[in-house]
């Protein structure tokens, strides 16, 4: 059975430092720019951050990996390579890449930086794994969130990559790296700006005491009076469809596999990856510190191991839309 | 100057096998140069099997048609990639092409070294990455559906030599892959139960915004844009900036009106001319990607926005 590592995200310098106070094995962060996925407004790191932020993570000897995970546009490649020579400089201990022409630069570049496959990446079967090994020396993948655990586990023991699967977080219904929904309403997605429903192009309007919540001009809920009214994600609104107004793509939950820990060591995981660098210091270090005792308590003790009441409701208050689901890990929908 | 080729885009839908074959009975004598075959969505589809796709490869290849067997887009399952694997060794032994629709596909297609069309969902954004897919074998490539026409021309002008370029210019888009199936979803059935409702929906099932707008289409794990792709009056465009190949997807009404506007314009030179009646039920046309806006919008509303 082997030690699973807690990556956690840092969308700041102080959430990175809660995230290292309260057990992180490894921090995610991203420059402020489009070359990673979450390119959000006040979010990520300018280079004092990220200085700090380092030295912080390294004198306490965890890690820090840095995203780069969105898909350089035509002719615009230069910015993506200056950041993984950025990171390289600022001493990343790895690199989280996606595109195969960018993987192929810092191979090249930088033979003795550690890669990571982006979820983004979109390698879902041990063929994609074994190619990107095999081109990049790629060390780590992180797996799409529609594989069951019974296919994770086939997928660990035919590569010698080490696999990291999300933990806790907001979930993509979709297969990441190949979502165009964002970009179909608003021109901006993952892949091409680093955003999903960004907040630029959301409109809240409140009219006859209904809200309704606009993204890039189409109308993707309208909330009654009291209802609460989470983030306009466009995948996670009501639509109709044959007469039948529904959450018809996917209802607001959040993943949570803190059920699953003696399961994902056996199998094999690397990694466990807490999804949220646009969310609070506080949402990063109450998630942190619940895993990491929960993995802890898991490794100590696999047999026995069951999810404490504590830790639930500490994770159950940073759930979005209030409920919580194993999501592929399981497939409740199969 | 040679003649832009046209291409069917793979079946995105679960027709019965009757109608699929009838359908491309008709193709057979449609001015389409290459034709696109197989599942690409689910693999709970059986009505075609692969003896039926790969017989109908061999009809078409007798009337003349380039023919390529495309990968499925998604592969979440050990099941499903040795499907993928059994497709391609059939397809190379019989000297048949094959669409590579995901990184195992490529992989696979690398492996066996024939060269390769790369699908539209490989994400080959920039001339690097173009690159290295040319260097594992590809010989034809499409952007993705939300690449402008201003970086297509761009990547266009570092593409590999021998690269052939392949745009969709006509049919709903493909924007999205699940794990979950949103048509069961709709019908509160279980994936693997399914009763295949898909075969009720030739086109798809409509989803509308909270504002009765047309706004997405459910096509089982896959979700598509209500409003159709139109690229006809890029056409001049797409010939200058050397894309050789023009992918229309098939639509259960119209593919041959369709296909004959097209045709007509590649061989005048000009912007085809698109009746309304032609588009798939109850969409409206779209061209944003294009000019680097949302994509569901049409050029004449981002002029005069």
């Amino acid at each position: 059975m082997r030690k699973i590592d807690l990556v956690a995200p840092a969308g700041s310098l102080v959430a990175l430092k809660a995230a290292i106070d309260k057990g992180a094995d490894a921090v995610y962060l991203g420059l402020k720019n489009a070359t990673n996925a979450r390119n959000f407004g006040g979010l990520n790191f300018g280079d004092a951050d990220i200085h700090a932020g380092v030295e912080y993570a390294h004198s306490r000897g965890r890690k820090v990996l840095f995203a780069i995970n969105t898909y350089p546009q035509a002719g615009a490649v230069a910015q993506w390579r200056s950041a993984i020579d950025s990171a390289v400089r600022m001493g990343a201990d790895a690199v989280i890449l996606a595109d195969p022409g960018l993987l192929a630069y810092a191979r090249d570049s930088h033979p003795e930086l550690r890669l990571h496959l982006s979820v983004q990446g979109s390698a879902t079967t041990i063929d994609a794994i074994e190619l990107m090994r095999e081109q990049f020396h790629i060390s780590r993948a992180v797996l799409p969130r529609v594989l069951t655990l019974p296919e994770i586990e086939k997928i660990i023991k035919q590569t010698s990559v080490e696999i990291e699967v999300f933990g806790f977080g907001s979930l993509c219904v979709m297969a990441e790296g190949r979502c165009l929904l964002s970009s179909y309403v608003t021109g901006d997605s993952p892949n091409n700006r680093g955003v999903c429903s960004p907040a630029h192009a959301i409109q809240w309007q409140e009219t006859d005491r209904s809200l309704y919540a606009r993204l890039g001009g189409t109308l993707i809920d309208i909330y009654a009076p009291g209802e609460p009214a989470g983030y306009p994600t466009l995948c996670k609104g009501r639509f109709e469809v044959g007469g039948e107004l529904d959450y018809a793509l996917e209802e607001p939950a959040s993943l949570n596999t803190i059920g699953l820990l003696p399961r994902l060591m056996e199998i094999g995981i690397s990694a466990l990856k807490i999804e949220g660098r646009q969310r609070s210091p506080a949402y990063v270090g109450q998630v942190v510190a619940t895993l990491r005792a929960a993995l802890d308590a898991a490794a100590r003790d696999p047999g026995r191991y069951a999810p404490r009441q504590e830790w639930m409701s500490t994770l159950a208050k940073h759930s979005e839309g209030a409920q919580v689901t194993q999501g592929a890990f399981e497939r409740p929908w199969k | 100057m040679t003649l832009q080729k046209i291409a069917l885009a793979p079946l995105a839908y679960y027709w019965s096998k009757a109608d699929t074959l009838s359908f491309y009975a008709d193709a057979l004598d449609w001015p389409v140069d290459i034709v696109y075959l197989g599942e690409v969505v689910c693999s709970r589809r059986h009505e075609m099997k692969h003896d039926d796709w790969f017989a109908l490869a061999a009809e078409l290849r007798a009337a003349g048609k380039e023919v390529v067997l495309s990968s499925q887009i998604l592969i979440d399952s050990e099941s499903d990639r040795r499907s993928m694997h059994r497709l391609i060794e059939r397809a190379c032994a019989q000297g048949l092409q094959i669409e590579a629709n995901d990184l195992s596909a490529v992989r696979t297609m690398q492996q066996v070294q024939q060269p390769f069309v790369a699908g539209p969902h490989l994400n080959i954004y920039h001339a690097d990455t173009l690159s290295w897919f040319h260097g594992l074998g590809a010989s034809r490539f499409l952007p993705p559906a939300e690449m402008s026409g201003a970086d297509l021309a761009l990547l266009q002008q570092s593409r590999p030599p021998g690269m052939q370029t392949e745009v969709q210019v006509w049919g709903r888009m493909a924007l999205a892959f699940s794990a979950r199936c949103f048509t069961a979803r709709h019908y509160r059935l279980k994936k693997d139960s399914c009763e295949f409702r898909c075969d009720a929906h030739p086109d798809g099932l409509l989803l509308s915004a909270r504002d009765g707008r047309q706004f997405l289409n459910l096509n089982g794990i896959q979700t598509q844009s209500a409003a159709c792709t139109d690229l006809s009056a890029q056409l001049p465009q797409l010939l200058a900036m050397q894309v050789e190949v023009l992918r229309i997807a098939p639509q259960s009404e119209n593919t041959a009106a369709v296909v004959a506007a097209f045709d007509l314009a590649r061989r005048t030179l000009a912007g085809a001319l698109i009746p309304a009646s032609i588009y798939p039920a109850r969409s409206e046309p779209c061209n944003g990607y294009w000019f680097g806006v949302p994509g569901m919008l049409l050029e004449p509303e981002v002029t005069n926005a």
